[in-house]
């Protein structure tokens, strides 16, 4: 049997076409990262879905903890007049 | 209050909300449980379900049949990375998922265990098979598991290629020779009640659906997706000119669904618990692949200790 221990997990992102952003599509396991490339392209995109692919090493993403969520984003919530909806319009003023 | 009872409260509004539970969410032991015996269940069957498929790619009509069929299993083989890519975010691995499969803790759908044995049976899996998966996959959108549910909108997107593949061979034969039609009609006759055992037991026999109801990781209950599946196929099938193998099938106007005959629960349980006609061949052969994989795995894992990349 073998011996061998699990490859590296990598997550993918995928481009749909020129001028839209990457998103995130999944996960998979390469050796490499021109392996994991190859692998992305074989199970995520097997119909023209992207035109771009980003693979990054799982362990080197970092993200915000969703418990800390009032930290990170308290701040926004005293400032209404940052949306547009603030502001309101005289009769007679249609689009701004 | 305490910190545990404020992580439950949590979670229940999220799903009471419609939320979407993400993997680094906190979520009952049950719930991670459930899913995982759920979601490589259904990895599992995607993979398993490459081998009824693969027994016809050598004897395909055409070149042109060969490479859809070859498409379409290259997908299933896609869908099972995609579900098991989507079970470990809750922290199980992909050697211990695929062991469960090999020891026989972890099932796959019943219907695999069934042999394809004529062209027909490729037409018959694609309409019937694929066709009662995608009403269960469709229901699975709404998931309250979030990265199970984005699987299952990947996966539904190129699901309707296969059924429509499937019933377009159904409609060659259906069209051609007297024998022609007897295959299609005889293919019908032995996948239409395993089709129908897909969607698992009735709702008050089914051992996980009230709690997984309840969590909504099920947003419908077996014996509704079975009956949508009904209403849908009986025409399809008529447009084939084929019958359906079941005399108490009939439209009920009353209730605006076909009334449909009693399912052999009997054998839905025989076969699920091993004893169906190809149980012991399939997960044979999925071992036997495992283990001839090995020298690529360990091939490439000397290979990345040998030329290791450049820490980025």
């Amino acid at each position: 049997m073998t011996s061998t221990s699990p490859a590296p997990l990598y997550e993918v992102f995928v481009r749909g076409r020129r001028g839209l952003d990457h998103v995130h599509v999944g996960s998979l396991h390469a050796h490499s990262t021109e392996q994991a490339l190859e692998y992305a392209r074989e199970t995520y995109i097997r119909r023209g879905e992207g035109a771009s692919i980003w693979v990054v090493l799982s362990g080197h993403i970092h993200a915000s903890q969703e418990s800390d969520v009032e930290a990170f984003y308290d701040p926004m919530d005293d400032k209404p007049y940052r949306h547009a909806t603030h502001y309101v319009l005289p009769d007679g003023v249609d689009n701004m | 209050m305490s910190e545990a009872s404020d992580v439950t409260q949590s979670f229940e509004q999220n799903i009471a909300a419609e939320e979407k539970i993400e993997p680094k969410d906190w979520m009952p032991e049950g719930y991670r449980k459930n899913l995982i015996r759920q979601m490589s269940q259904h990895a599992h069957s995607e993979v398993i379900g490459m081998q009824p498929e693969g027994n016809w790619l050598s004897r395909a009509p055409t070149l042109e049949r060969k490479c859809v069929l070859l498409a379409k299993i290259q997908d299933e083989a896609g869908h099972g990375l995609y579900l098991y890519s989507a079970t470990e975010t809750l922290g199980a691995t992909r050697e211990e998922l695929v062991e469960a499969l090999h020891d026989g803790r972890a099932k796959y759908a019943s219907i695999f265990n069934y042999p394809s044995l004529t062209w027909a049976d490729i037409g018959a899996i694609g309409w019937l098979v694929d066709g009662a998966a995608i009403v269960n996959q469709i229901s699975l959108q709404r998931t309250s598991y979030g990265p199970y549910a984005r699987a299952m909108v990947r996966i539904c997107k190129e699901e309707s290629f296969h059924q429509r593949q499937g019933y377009q061979i159904m409609l060659t034969l259906a069209a051609g020779s007297p024998a022609q039609q007897a295959m299609a009609q005889d293919a019908l006759d032995r996948w239409w009640w395993p089709s129908l055992m897909m969607f698992g037991p009735h709702d008050q026999a089914s051992a996980n659906s009230a709690q997984s109801m309840v969590w909504k990781i099920k947003r419908q209950s077996n014996d509704d997706l079975r009956q949508k599946f009904v209403d849908q196929t009986v025409p399809q099938a008529e447009v084939l000119g084929l019958q359906i193998p079941d005399p108490d099938l009939r439209w009920n106007e009353t209730r605006g669904h076909y009334d449909f005959g009693p399912i052999d629960w009997q054998e839905f349980e025989r076969v699920i618990s091993g004893h169906g006609p190809c149980n012991r061949q399939r997960l044979a052969h999925h071992k036997q692949a495992h283990d001839n994989g090995a020298w690529v795995r360990e091939a490439a894992q000397a290979y990345a200790e040998k030329y290791p990349e450049a820490p980025q």
